[in-house]
């Protein structure tokens, strides 16, 4: 049998696994211009997302069809190839230093938003599944991939993200297998509840499903690669596995349960995920920990939505959008304030870091108002908006008190954490030996702000404007997002 | 003579530049040098000032529409806006841009207008050791956007989004300027408000969800909901508001962010930023949930005579000068909340009174004892003893400012904390006439504990701390002159205040009847 296959729905696809080639073989024949060559492609990726029409589909057989465009789709390609954009300009500077093999981490990059893409456009839930293998496996390499070895974190990193990841998928496989088995269906539009004896086998497999996609989106208690796979990780990379990677796991969970009855399991997921996050964050000492634990908890809140079925999927892809936006403003805003090649630090290494480094403190600040839904980041306020709203109206009043009591804990440490920018800087004592601790006069000598380079400047600033963008016209999102 | 149309749109665009003249000045201020800093918080107040004449200038129409005690015949008459706005800003959410004025949110929106002016002039003269003056200017313009909003907002979401707009300014204003124990302080204003809003946004959702509309004007007087819906609503506003308010038992953050807050914080905090809470439950809680109001009412009524009592009490035996001020903040808006309890024209009109009344004398308080405690160094009651001798003026101000605080007929106290007692009076049953009587016995135990204040404060031998500290400088008679003045006026001619009110306020309680 010969299939038409309409590549006009493939451009996506093309751009992007196109990028991920031309970087290697960039690598090859000149050795440099990766950076250049990636970067284009990301916007090629982007600009092809926009430019497929509307309901193309193709790989088909009947009616239901592998790859599908939707309005959500292009969106999420967009944010897909817009994350790839921001991470490399966020590595620049390490990258030109020599941190890293430059033209591994641009084609392990890349290669890693044609996963996206894949999870973005899929149509079945074995492509939904390869998407996410091909999204997340270039990121076990990258976690740990630095030519100079400053510590066995990053090793250990990647090796506990690369174990958990390979058991999650084989959990969404068999899972997928289970669904199969019982119903015959691996389209999604074609998912249906299990009938008759096959009832309680599908509802195993689409729990197995859902089990293995939530170790994507760090779902408690499935959560426990996330802080230490983060902490490891260089921050542009931590960057990427809690917006982009994070992203890829909300689409597949949505796929999945705005079709079958998974409710219950989710809204318990939902629960545990923002509680245990936002508890736990609020014991932490680094910042990146922080970080991590704060987007674990914000995966809560993006599953919240999700229990409620096909009623809260637009709410969640919003709050996702929001969120993802928010979160690079973050880690984008660490990156400058500490400088190439280092990692995230302790968070009294921000004391008085919000003074000496204007801009991306005022840019961290909005990032944790904004994650932290309060004015001026209006856009955080939008999207916990939208997830109450939709929660309310679908009739889970309770769920939705619990999400409000959250962001209430919530406030207290990205509080904490913001405070500590703009609060005095401790005397800093030097102990000479054989002498009196020496006081020093004027502590800016030794907190120098570090030099900020141009990219990652570019970067926060080119996300905190469309954060505050999409924070005084979240209807454009919305509107985007229903085509 | 102009035409009608001209004049709504006219009246449009300064019901915008209320809205936008704070937030553009807060953004010029904060992009300016830090080597201008005088000269930035110059611009601020010119800024508010400016803002303040347009807010005072939305009331232009009313004067020749009606007069000021023109009830008219007319039967119900309807909740209609002087002047409006309607823009749909986030239709998938549900939220128009949706502002308008009237009688109801006219006087707070002027006292807010007043209040922030006289606080960033303020901030010219003297800045509070901390941060950068212009930082602090900025900041009090952002406060002054957020409430200006939540008292324009006519759509339930948009109130919700400018009620969220002022908590981090107000927490960094508290954090950054404010005394030692600031932080603790900030922390514990900041959590324990988000925790009302974030049952404010259960309760507008409950709305928006079973009602479909947000427009506050279509659903005042209950859009037919379900009498659980308006329960439940009701029930989350209750919480929400008696929170910012703050209404015993969950006013415990007051005190310290108050004690903490520097002077303008108190103020601004004090004098409008509670208001949002009363304003909140009288357009909100009882304008769209009126059925879920008359069911709770006594709950409330029982609480907010329990607060006057309390605060009183607490009073009694405060040591601190700014810590007894917030206190007695509490009593006061016992009084107020008990006013909304009742549910009648004349509870909600006190209610008003006291809110506007509240604002200004409080306002003047809290400048007085931060002026006190920046001369003297002490806020102890006790270290301040013979302030009349040392600084006569100061201690004379004090006096009066205290006077009107608890109440003294003539000035503005009186009307609101009175006709909440009469108001529990003809609202009738066993139940109100113990509420008035606990009422007026608070407000009996108000006039002991200002008067303990004074006699501490003004008299006996000058201590150590008073001794030789400077009179009242000019910068400060033009900052708590507007308010004296206003004292007196709205105490004389309370009509002022009420007149305007009268007809949304018949319109709101009618619902229930």
């Amino acid at each position: 049998m010969i299939q038409a296959v309409n590549h006009v729905a493939l451009l996506p696809l093309y751009a992007a696994a196109g990028t991920a080639l031309l970087v290697l073989v960039v690598e090859l024949a000149f050795g440099r211009f990766h950076l250049l060559t990636a970067t284009a492609g990301g916007v090629a990726t982007a600009v092809c997302a926009v430019a497929v029409p509307d309901h193309a589909a193709t790989f088909c057989g009947g009616d239901l069809c592998s790859w599908t465009v939707t309005p959500h789709a292009g969106v999420m390609t967009v944010i897909f190839a817009g994350l790839t954009i921001g991470v490399l300009a966020l590595s620049a500077p390490a990258l030109r230093r020599g941190l890293a093999p430059v033209g591994e981490f641009c084609f392990l990059l890349t290669c890693s938003m044609t996963g996206g893409v894949v999870v973005a456009y899929a149509g079945d839930l074995i492509s939904l599944i390869v998407g996410l293998e091909t999204l997340t496996l270039p990121l076990y390499v990258l976690v740990g991939l630095r030519r100079v070895r400053a510590s066995a974190a990053g090793s250990s990193a990647a090796v506990t993200f690369f174990l958990i990841s390979v058991v999650s998928t084989a959990v969404a496989l068999l899972g997928a297998a289970l669904l199969y088995a019982a119903t015959g269906a691996l389209h999604l539009d074609a998912l249906v509840e299990g009938s008759g004896p096959y009832e309680s086998l599908a509802a195993v497999g689409a729990a197995l499903v859902v089990v293995g996609f939530a170790f994507k989106v760090a779902a408690v208690p499935l959560h426990a690669w996330a802080p230490a796979t983060y902490d490891g990780a260089p921050v542009p990379v931590a960057a990427y596995l809690s917006t982009a990677s994070k992203l890829g796991g909300v689409l597949a969970l949505a796929a999945v349960v705005q079709r079958l009855d998974t409710g219950p399991l989710v809204a318990v997921l939902a629960v545990l995920t923002m509680t245990v996050g936002n508890l736990v964050a609020l014991r932490q000492t680094r910042m990146v920990r922080l970080l991590a634990w704060s987007s674990v908890a914000q995966a809560g809140y993006i599953l919240a939505p999700l229990a409620a079925g096909a009623a809260g999927v637009q709410a969640a892809y919003a709050y996702a959008i929001f969120f993802v936006l928010l979160e690079f403003v973050a880690f984008g805003a660490v990156a400058a304030l500490r400088g190439p090649g280092t990692d995230g630090g302790d968070l009294d290494d921000y004391r008085g870091a919000g003074r000496r480094s204007r801009w991306p403190g005022a840019a961290l600040v909005l990032a944790f108002a904004g994650l932290a839904g309060l004015p001026p980041g209006l856009a955080g306020l939008f999207a916990k908006v939208a997830v109450v709203a939709s929660l309310i109206t679908a009739g889970w009043g309770w769920l939705a008190g619990v999400v409000a009591v959250n962001a209430v804990i919530a406030l207290a440490y990205y509080l904490r954490a913001a405070a500590l920018l703009y609060a005095a800087p401790q005397q800093p004592v030097i102990h000479l030996a054989d002498t009196a601790p020496a006081v020093v006069l004027d502590p800016d000598l030794l907190h120098r702000a570090p030099s900020v380079s141009r990219t990652v400047l570019a970067a926060v600033t080119v996300a905190a404007a469309a954060t505050i963008a999409a924070g005084f016209l979240p209807q454009s999102i919305f509107d985007a997002l229903s085509g | 003579m102009i035409a009608p149309t001209d004049v709504s749109s006219a009246l449009q665009i300064l019901l915008l530049a209320t809205l936008a003249l704070p937030v553009v000045g807060a953004l010029v201020v904060a992009l300016m040098p830090a080597r201008l800093d005088r000269g930035a918080r110059i611009v601020a107040t010119a800024f508010a000032a400016v803002t303040f004449v347009v807010a005072a200038l939305l009331a232009l129409p009313t004067t020749r529409d009606f007069g000021w005690f023109d009830y008219g015949g007319t039967g119900a008459p309807p909740v209609a806006p002087w002047a409006e706005v309607d823009l749909a800003w986030v239709p998938a959410l549900g939220i128009d841009f949706h502002v308008g004025v009237d009688g109801i949110s006219y006087p707070l929106v002027v006292l807010t207008g007043l209040l922030t002016l006289l606080c960033c002039g303020y901030t010219v003269w003297k800045v509070p050791a901390g941060g950068s003056g212009r930082t602090l200017a900025a900041l009090l313009l952002v406060l002054e956007a957020g409430i200006l909003g939540t008292f324009l907002a006519l759509d339930l979401v948009l109130f919700f989004v400018f009620f969220e707009v002022v908590l981090l300014p107000m927490y960094a204003v508290i954090a950054g300027w404010g005394g030692p124990e600031r932080r603790r302080a900030a922390r514990k204003f900041v959590l324990y408000t988000l925790f009302g809003s974030v049952l404010l946004l259960l309760g507008v959702f409950t709305v928006v969800a079973a009602a479909g509309t947000g427009d506050l004007l279509a659903l005042a007087g209950g859009y037919g909901l379900s009498r659980t819906t308006q329960c439940v609503a009701f029930a989350l506003f209750a919480v929400a508001f008696a929170v910012k308010a703050p209404l015993w038992p969950l006013h415990t953050w007051l005190p310290d962010a108050h004690t903490e807050a520097p002077t303008v914080g108190s103020v601004i905090l004090a004098g409008v930023l509670l208001k949002m809470g009363t304003y909140g439950l009288i357009r909100v809680g009882v304008g769209v949930a009126p059925e879920g109001a008359a069911w709770a009412a006594p709950v409330l009524g029982i609480l907010a005579a329990a607060a006057i009592i309390a605060g009183s009490l607490v009073c009694l035996r405060q040591t601190e000068l700014k810590r007894l001020i917030a206190y007695s903040s509490v009593g006061h808006m016992g009084f107020v909340l008990l006013g909304i309890a009742t549910l009648t024209v004349t509870g909600v009109q006190a209610a008003l009174i006291g809110n506007v009344a509240h604002g200004v004398i409080t306002g003047l308080l809290f400048f007085l004892a931060g002026a006190i405690k920046d001369r003297a160094h002490t806020g102890d009651l006790a270290g301040l003893g013979g302030l009349r001798e040392s600084a006569p003026r100061l201690a004379g101000l004090l006096g009066f400012a205290a006077i009107a605080s608890l109440g003294l007929p003539g000035l503005a106290g009186f009307w609101g904390e009175a006709f909440a007692v009469v108001a529990a009076v003809e609202r009738g049953g066993p139940l109100w006439i113990t509420l008035a009587v606990v009422a007026a016995v608070g407000g009996a135990l108000t006039a002991t504990y200002f008067l303990r204040l004074l006699r501490r404060v003004t008299h006996g031998p000058a201590t150590g701390a008073v001794t030789g500290i400077p009179g009242v400088a000019p910068a400060e008679w033009l900052a708590w002159s507007p308010l004296i003045l206003l004292t007196l006026v709205v105490g004389l001619v309370p009509a002022l205040v009420l007149a305007a009110g009268a007809d949304p306020v018949a319109a709101l309680t009618g619902a229930l009847r």
